[in-house]
């Protein structure tokens, strides 16, 4: 059975359309990244998928129906919406005692644990930490249940790097082990680019591109070429070209390996590039990454 | 090593099997509620802030009492009682009006503020459904606030009683003619009728209105739940030139007259006034009662449909 399942999902507020019939299948054990600029349905799709928004079409997460079944759904499914909706009033021991007492699937010696590798102490208050150690307490508390989706929507907005880089290195060392399935949004895609093992681009409600990031790193290159070589490279029908340090830059989509190494230096492109190379071109109409 | 691994399966196949797949209903309702109180804290503090505040000032007109009792013995019957009993009618008199207000000013926030400071998505994204949610939060006016109010009052009433038997003993004057006078288990039991039967049951509508309220509005819940109640008053002056709709909602704040048959000789024997059968089978309550789940209904779809604000 499919982790998450949407056939024809639609969604939409007024005459705006944020979810035009979307299809999605995401299998057990995938770390999907879900990519798309602001505006563009990502965080509507991830609400569909939470029960936090009725929606049209068929769609089941872990074969409930998440609108009519959420808290059901909420025994095998977590998320973290973005860093700042832990109460502020809360106390850590608080939200320990609470999760105890509400999740049946929350350890507790678990949560402790993760949280004696940081700073934050039992006794503190969420209004007390800083936004890095709130989103390290909310990563603790998601880590210590033992759900089989879990959903970030921007997890790491508004911190510095460090923090960034701590929270997808403890969600793939401590958390992560095939069983699971996490469904990640992030506007610093570069940063997730190994996390992931699927990929999807989303753009005014629809899906413009899903694979695996196997199939993207076969499918895709992008290669630096020298100025004399532009029109050899050019014939090679690449999907983008940009400019970059007296290089042209070109994107290729399922080219030659052969072909592409002898007009200059292969390799895989960043997702942010790859997105740019197939969104790009509506930028003028107002989407922005 | 494979037997190991095998061992480890087997161990973990086990453990899924018995931890409890789902929490009791009313182990959630409980944990909603306890984290209500925590939030909210003056739901305990005020009624606790308020009985110290009384007892300062009962302890401060103290030295009167032995006085008081003296000038009242002349008299006896009524103005005895009257005048030994006022104090604690008074105590409980303040600590059920601190409770209305703290019940008022809670339930306009409860399912407001989630939404205000976001932090309702972090309560969504648990197994806790949007019923005991809002049932949690209906708990806290209807059964935590009249049973706060009932123990603060009794501990009150119990202070001022061994204070005011103490001052008596001092000043060689009866103190068992003081209990007598006050009868505080007859009292006490009043007070616990009193907030069940007005406080719980009869304001009920009015705080699922505040909580509907809480639940819809962008912004000043307060504002949306007072304008529609003085509108419709208005209106029924301006096209009837009556008022009903003031007179229905005075007597339900005061407590219906169903509840307590009005004494002419009260409160003596307080107990023979309680006429609960009659209280229960009055239509007013139940009309009230059904307003009351309609506004819960109401405030559990929105609470689903709303999104934070």
């Amino acid at each position: 059975m499919a982790c998450i399942e949407a056939r024809g999902l639609r969604k939409s507020f007024g005459t705006t359309v944020a979810l035009d019939g979307i299809n999605l299948e995401v299998d057990a054990g995938r770390i999907l990244g879900l990519i798309g600029p602001n505006g563009a349905g990502k965080t509507t799709a991830l609400n569909a998928i939470l029960g936090l928004t009725s929606f049209e079409g068929d769609l089941k997460v872990l074969g409930r129906d998440p609108w009519s079944q959420r808290d059901a759904l909420m025994r095998d499914v977590c998320f973290i919406a973005d860093v700042a909706v832990l109460p502020r009033w809360m106390k850590v021991s608080q939200a320990l005692e609470y999760l105890v007492g509400v999740h049946p699937r929350f350890d507790r010696g678990k949560a402790e644990g993760f949280l004696r590798k940081t700073d934050i102490r039992a006794t503190s208050k969420v209004r007390e930490l800083s936004k890095g150690m709130v989103t390290q307490l909310h990563l603790a508390l998601v880590m210590a249940m033992d759900v089989k989706l879990l959903v970030l929507d921007e997890p790491t907005l508004g911190l510095d790097i460090l923090y960034r880089k701590q929270f997808y290195d403890s969600l793939l060392n401590d958390y992560f082990d095939h069983s699971r399935t996490i469904v990640v949004t992030t506007h610093q895609v570069d940063e997730i680019q190994d996390l992931l093992t699927d990929l999807m681009f989303i753009h005014r409600g629809r899906i413009v591109l899903t694979c695996s990031m196997d199939e993207f790193e076969s499918r895709y290159a992008e290669v630096k070429v020298h100025p004399e070589k532009v029109a050899a490279a050019r014939a090679l029908k690449p999907i983008h070209e940009r400019q970059g340090l007296g290089r042209s830059i070109f994107l290729f989509d399922g080219a030659d390996r052969r072909q592409l190494s002898a007009i200059g230096e292969v390799r895989t492109p960043s997702i942010a590039d790859l997105f740019v190379a197939l969104l790009g071109n509506e930028k003028a109409q107002g989407a922005v990454l | 090593m494979s037997t190991q691994s095998n061992a480890i399966t087997e161990s973990r196949v086990e453990a899924v099997a018995v931890a409890p797949a789902t929490i009791p209903p009313m182990r959630l309702l409980y944990w909603s509620v306890r984290r209500e109180l925590w939030e909210y804290r003056s739901i305990y503090l005020a009624p606790l802030a308020t009985a110290a505040v009384f007892l300062f000032g009962f302890l401060i007109t103290a030295p009167h009492l032995a006085s008081t009792m003296r000038k009242a013995s002349a008299m006896g019957g009524m103005q005895l009682h009257e005048a030994l009993g006022k104090p604690y009618d008074m105590a409980s008199g303040f600590l059920m009006a601190i409770a209305m207000f703290v019940g008022a000013a809670y339930c306009l926030g409860a399912l407001y503020n989630e939404r205000r400071d976001r932090s309702i998505l972090f309560w969504k994204s648990l197994p806790v459904s949007d019923v005991t949610a809002v049932l949690a939060k209906a708990c806290i006016p209807l059964v935590i606030l009249p049973l706060v109010t009932v123990a603060v009052t009794v501990a009150l009433h119990f202070i001022m009683l061994l204070i005011h038997s103490a001052v008596l003993a001092a000043s060689g004057q009866s103190v068992s003619a003081l209990w007598a006078e006050v009868m505080p288990i007859q009292m006490w039991f009043m007070l616990l009728y009193h907030l069940i039967a007005v406080h719980s049951l009869s304001h009920s509508p009015f705080y699922a209105w505040m909580l509907l309220v809480s639940s819809w509005a962008k912004r000043a819940a307060f504002l949306w739940a007072a304008l529609p109640v003085l509108a419709i008053g208005a209106l029924e002056k301006l096209f009837f030139n009556t008022s009903y709709f003031f007179l229905m909602l005075g007597y339900r704040l005061s407590g219906d007259e169903a509840a307590v048959t009005p004494a002419k000789d009260w409160p003596i024997s307080p107990m023979t006034h309680i006429t609960p059968g009659h209280f229960l089978l009055s239509a007013g309550l139940w009309a009230g009662l059904i307003f009351t789940a309609l506004c819960l209904a109401g405030a559990v779809r929105m609470r689903r449909y709303r999104s934070p604000l």
